[in-house]
C-alpha cells in the first residue's frame, strides 16, 4: 500500500466482503474468543460448535470469532445471526449448551430464549 | 428449568393499564393455550416502556418487535403468524426504534454506553487487518500522514480535552508536545500495557479485541511527537494480547502501514513488542523504561520526566492504552466531536471493569460524569440475591473506597479526588454487606507488600507494617492506637514515598477508616466482625 | 514450560542461542531470561553466569533481575506453575477456597512443588480475569468463574 487512494480501495472490498458475511446468505456464529471467554471455556464450546456442525456436514455455517464485548458474566458468549434475522446473543453458553443451539437455532432457525442474554 | 424460545413483554405501566392491557395480556394467555405454545412461549409483564401514547404496548423477544395499540381482536392475528409461524405481522408493527426500547439483541445493558475505543470490540474478528479496515481503520492515519502537520496533530489532541487513562490524568496533547518540542535525533513512543491494577482488565480487552486501533495510535502519536520507533510493553501474563499486537504488527508491515515512508509521507514508523515478566510496579512508566532497558523495574526520580529523559536517555512518550485507543476517532471526528461526550472538564468516555459483588460483572464505556449509582444498579444489574450496596473502591487496589452516601458522586478525574478516591484506570470493586472491611483491607495491603518494589524506605517498610497492623486488628489484637498508628503511618507513606505505589498504598486504609471507622472498632473493642468474615 | 531434563545438559548452548537472537544487547536481559526461563522451566545458576558473560554484565545484576519479576524463578520449579489470583476481587468472591483445595488436593503449600514434580503452586496478583474471578492460571492457560469442586477435574488434566 502506497497511497491513500489505496486503503479506500481496500476499504471498499473489505466493506463488501464483510457485508456479505454479515447480512449475507449464511448463518453466522460468533464466538468471544478473549481471554475472558477462553477462562470461561470458550475453547470447549467453539469445539462443540465446530463438532455439531460437522457430525450433522453443515457446510455453509460461518464460525468466526471476536474479542470480548464485556459482559464477561455472561461468557462463553455466542451470537447467531441466520441471514435476514437479527442477532442473538447467548450467554454462559457451555459445550453442551453450544450443541443445543446449534440443533435448534442454527440449524432450525428455533431462538432458545432461555439462553439468550436476557434484557435486564 | 424451564425454556421459553419466546417472549411476549406486555407494559403494564400505568397509562397501558388504562388502555388496557390487563384484557390483552388474558386475552395472549389464552390463545397461547389454544395453540399449544404455552411452554414455549412466555408472557411477562414489564414496567413502562417508554410510548405511553401509543398504548397498549407489547415487544415480543427475540426478535425485539414492537406492536403498538394492540387490541384484543389482534392478538390471535399475533400469535398465529408470529409465535406460531415466525413471521412478524408487519401491517401491526410500528416503523422506527422509539427510544427507550431497546431490542433483545440490545440488552439494557448496552443503553447508556458510548462506545468510542471499544467501538470494535466484540464485532470485529481482531485477527484480520481487513475488518478493522473496513470500519474505517487506518483512515486517521492516512489523514494525519498526508494532510496535517505534526503540529496540527497535537493541537487536535489538546483540544478534545483527552487525559491520561492510565490513572495520572495528566492532559495527552501537552505531553505530546513537551516531547515535540525536544531536539533530539531519536525518540521513543511507548504503549503501556502493563495493567496490573487489581480489577482492571480494560486494556487486555482492547488489545485483544481491537489490535489495530493501539497501532495506528501509535504511529499516529509517533508523527506526532517525531518518534520513529515504538514498543508496546504489555505483561507477561497477557498471552493473548502478545500474539495479537505481533500477528497485527506484522499485518500492518506487509500492507506498509508500518515501516518505511507510510502513505509516500517520507514518515516512517517501527514497532515492536517488549514483554514483561511479572511486577506490578512496572506500569509505572519509569519503572516500564528500567524494564525495557533490561533492569530492575523500580521508578526512577522524576524530574527529570521522560517526555524529556526517558528510554535510553532519549525524550519518550508513554501512553496507556486506552487513552490512544480514543485517538483515531478524535483525529476523524475531530476535537468539538469528542467533547460532546463526558463532562466539559473532563470530555469523552471512561472504560470501568466492574468486580466483585454486582450482577454484570465485566466492562463498560459510558460518558464521564456518570454517577456510581447508574453504573451499579442500571448497568451493572445491581447487587446479587437483592443485598445491600456496602462499598465501592474506584481505581484499583491503590484507589479510595466510597461508602453509601456517594452513590451519586460524578464518576470523572475531578470529583473523584475531592472524595478522597480517584478515578484512576477504572476498576470498580464493589462490595454488599456480606463481606467484611477489614478482611478485605488485610487483601489490600497485602497486594502492596507483594508488589512494593523495595527501591525507597516508606514504602518498602510502610506497607509491610500497615499489613501486619491492618492483620491484627483483623485477628481481634488490635488496639485503639493501632489505629492511630496507621493514620499517621499512612501520611508519612504518602508524603514521602519515590513513586505512586507507595504514594498510594495507604489510600483505602485512610479511605476505610474515614467512612467504616465502626467496623473496625467491632474487632478491636467488641472482638467480634459484624458480618462474621474473620475468625476471631 | 516443559523441563526436559536433557535441557539442563546444554545450558550453555541454549544460553548463547537466546543470547545471539538478542544481538548481544544488554537491554535486552529481561527479555533473555524469560526466554531462558521459557526454555529451562526455571534460571538455574550456570543460566544466570552465562547469561552474565553472553551480555558482558555483572553477575550480581542478572541475579538481581532474575530475582524481580514474579514470573522468572531461580528454583527449579514443577512441570505445570498453578498461579492463585489473591488479589482482592478474586478474594471477594473465593479465592481462598479454591487456595485450600489446591492444597489439600496437592499436598503442598504456597510456594512448594509437589514431590513428582509435576505442580507448583503459587499466589499472583490480579490477573485481569477479575469479569470471571476466582481465577487461575496453569501455565499459559486460564481458568475462570471457578468453585472449590472444578479443581480437581482441572487438575486431572495435567496430570
Ligand atoms: C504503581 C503504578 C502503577 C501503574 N500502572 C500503570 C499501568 O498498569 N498502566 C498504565 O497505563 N499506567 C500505569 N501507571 C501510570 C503510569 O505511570 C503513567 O502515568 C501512564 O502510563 C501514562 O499514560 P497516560 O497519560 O496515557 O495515562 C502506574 C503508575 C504507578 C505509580
Ligand atoms: S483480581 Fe483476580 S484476576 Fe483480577
Amino acid at each position: 500500500m502506497k497511497t491513500v487512494e489505496d486503503l479506500e480501495r481496500i476499504r471498499k472490498q473489505a466493506k463488501v466482503m464483510t457485508k456479505l458475511r454479515e447480512g449475507g446468505e449464511t448463518t453466522k456464529v460468533v464466538v468471544g474468543m478473549g481471554t475472558c471467554g477462553i477462562a470461561a471455556g470458550a475453547r470447549e464450546t467453539l469445539s462443540a460448535i465446530m463438532d455439531e456442525l460437522a457430525r450433522r456436514n453443515i457446510q455453509d455455517v460461518i464460525v468466526t470469532q471476536t474479542g470480548c464485548i464485556g459482559l464477561c458474566e455472561q461468557e462463553p458468549i455466542i451470537t447467531v445471526e441466520r441471514p435476514g434475522e437479527g442477532k442473538v446473543s447467548y450467554g454462559k453458553v457451555s459445550g453442551e449448551r453450544a450443541r443445543k443451539i446449534v440443533a435448534s437455532h442454527v440449524i432450525n432457525g428455533q431462538v432458545v430464549g432461555e439462553w439468550v442474554i436476557p434484557a435486564s | 428449568m424451564q425454556f421459553y424460545r419466546s417472549h411476549v413483554l406486555i407494559c403494564a405501566g400505568t397509562p397501558c393499564i388504562l388502555k388496557g392491557c390487563g384484557a390483552v395480556r388474558d386475552a395472549f394467555i389464552t390463545e397461547l393455550k389454544n395453540q399449544g405454545l404455552e411452554e414455549e412461549v412466555r408472557v411477562v409483564e414489564t414496567g413502562c416502556l417508554g410510548p405511553c401514547d401509543l398504548g397498549p404496548v407489547i415487544v415480543i423477544y427475540p426478535e425485539g418487535t414492537l406492536y403498538e395499540k394492540v387490541k384484543i381482536s389482534d392478538v390471535p392475528k399475533i400469535v398465529d403468524e408470529h409465535l406460531l409461524k415466525g413471521r412478524i405481522v408487519r401491517d401491526l408493527i410500528s416503523e422506527g426504534s422509539i427510544p427507550g426500547i431497546i431490542p433483545y439483541k440490545e440488552p439494557v445493558y448496552f443503553g447508556i454506553q458510548e462506545r468510542i475505543v471499544l467501538r470494535n470490540c466484540g464485532i470485529i474478528d481482531p485477527s484480520s487487518i481487513e475488518e478493522y479496515i473496513a470500519r474505517d481503520g487506518y483512515q486517521a492515519l492516512a489523514k494525519c500522514l498526508t494532510e496535517m502537520k505534526p503540529s496540527e496533530v497535537i493541537e487536535i489532541v489538546k483540544q478534545s480535552g483527552l487525559v491520561g487513562r492510565g490513572g495520572a490524568a495528566f492532559p495527552t496533547g501537552l505531553k505530546w508536545s513537551f516531547t515535540a518540542n525536544t531536539k533530539d535525533d531519536q525518540k521513543y513512543m511507548i504503549c503501556n500495557a502493563d495493567e496490573g491494577e487489581p480489577g482492571t482488565f480494560k486494556d487486555r480487552l482492547i488489545l485483544e479485541g481491537d489490535p489495530h486501533s493501539i497501532i495506528e495510535a501509535m504511529t499516529i502519536a509517533g508523527y506526532a511527537v517525531g518518534a520513529t520507533r515504538g514498543f508496546v510493553y504489555i505483561r507477561g501474563e497477557y498471552g493473548l494480547s502478545i500474539d495479537r499486537i505481533n500477528q497485527g504488527i506484522q499485518q500492518a508491515e506487509s500492507m506498509g502501514l508500518l515501516g518505511d515512508n507510510i502513505f509516500g509521507s517520507g514518515f516512517s514508523f517501527k514497532l515492536e513488542v517488549k514483554k514483561g515478566a511479572g511486577a506490578y510496579v512496572c506500569g509505572e512508566e519509569t519503572a516500564l523504561i528500567e524494564s525495557m532497558e533490561g533492569n530492575r523495574g523500580e521508578p526512577r526520580v522524576k524530574p527529570p520526566y521522560p517526555g524529556t529523559h526517558g528510554f535510553l536517555g532519549k525524550p519518550t512518550v508513554v501512553n496507556n492504552v486506552e487513552t490512544l485507543a480514543n485517538v483515531p476517532q478524535i483525529i476523524l471526528n475531530g476535537a468539538d466531536w469528542y467533547r460532546g461526550y463526558g463532562t466539559p472538564k473532563c470530555p469523552g468516555t471512561k472504560v470501568f471493569t466492574m468486580t466483585g459483588d454486582i450482577n454484570n460483572k465485566g466492562l463498560i464505556e459510558v460518558p464521564m460524569g456518570i454517577t456510581l449509582r447508574e453504573i451499579i444498579y442500571e448497568i451493572g444489574g445491581g447487587i446479587p440475591e437483592g443485598r445491600e450496596f456496602k462499598m465501592a473502591q474506584t481505581g484499583g487496589t491503590s484507589g479510595g473506597c466510597l461508602s453509601g452516601e456517594m452513590l451519586d458522586v460524578p464518576m470523572d478525574y475531578f470529583t473523584l479526588p475531592e472524595k478522597g478516591s480517584a478515578l484512576g484506570s477504572g476498576a470498580l470493586l464493589i462490595m454488599d454487606d456480606s463481606h467484611c472491611i477489614v478482611d478485605i483491607a488485610e487483601s489490600f495491603m497485602r497486594f502492596f507488600v507483594r508488589e512494593s518494589c523495595g527501591k525507597c524506605a516508606p514504602c518498602r517498610v510502610g506497607t509491610v507494617r500497615l499489613h501486619e497492623i491492618v492483620k491484627k486488628v483483623a485477628c481481634g489484637d488490635g488496639t485503639y492506637e493501632d489505629l492511630e498508628i496507621l493514620e499517621d503511618l499512612g501520611r508519612t507513606m504518602r508524603e514521602t514515598s519515590l513513586c505512586g505505589l507507595g504514594q498510594s498504598a495507604p489510600v483505602p486504609i485512610m479511605t476505610m477508616l474515614r467512612y467504616f471507622k465502626d467496623e473496625f472498632m467491632a474487632h478491636i473493642e467488641e472482638k467480634r466482625c459484624p458480618s462474621e468474615t474473620c475468625k476471631l | 514450560m516443559n523441563v526436559v531434563p536433557a535441557d539442563l545438559n546444554n545450558v550453555e548452548s541454549i544460553v548463547n542461542e537466546i543470547v545471539t537472537r538478542h544481538e548481544g544487547n544488554k537491554h535486552e536481559l529481561v527479555a533473555v531470561l524469560n526466554d531462558v526461563q521459557k526454555t529451562l522451566g526455571y534460571l538455574p545458576e550456570s543460566a544466570l553466569i552465562q547469561v552474565a558473560d553472553g551480555l558482558d554484565i555483572p553477575l550480581s545484576k542478572v541475579y538481581g533481575v532474575a530475582t524481580f519479576y514474579t514470573l522468572l524463578s531461580i528454583k527449579p520449579m514443577g512441570k505445570h506453575v498453578i498461579r492463585v489470583c489473591e488479589s482482592a476481587p478474586c478474594h471477594l468472591l473465593g479465592a481462598n477456597s479454591l487456595i485450600d483445595v489446591l492444597r489439600k488436593e496437592l499436598r503442598i503449600s504456597i510456594g512448594e512443588t509437589t514431590k513428582c514434580g509435576t505442580f507448583t503452586l503459587e499466589h499472583t496478583s490480579c490477573l485481569g480475569l477479575c469479569g470471571v474471578a476466582p481465577a487461575i492460571m496453569i501455565d499459559d492457560e486460564v481458568f475462570g468463574n471457578l468453585m472449590p469442586d472444578d479443581i480437581p477435574a482441572i487438575l486431572e488434566k495435567y496430570k
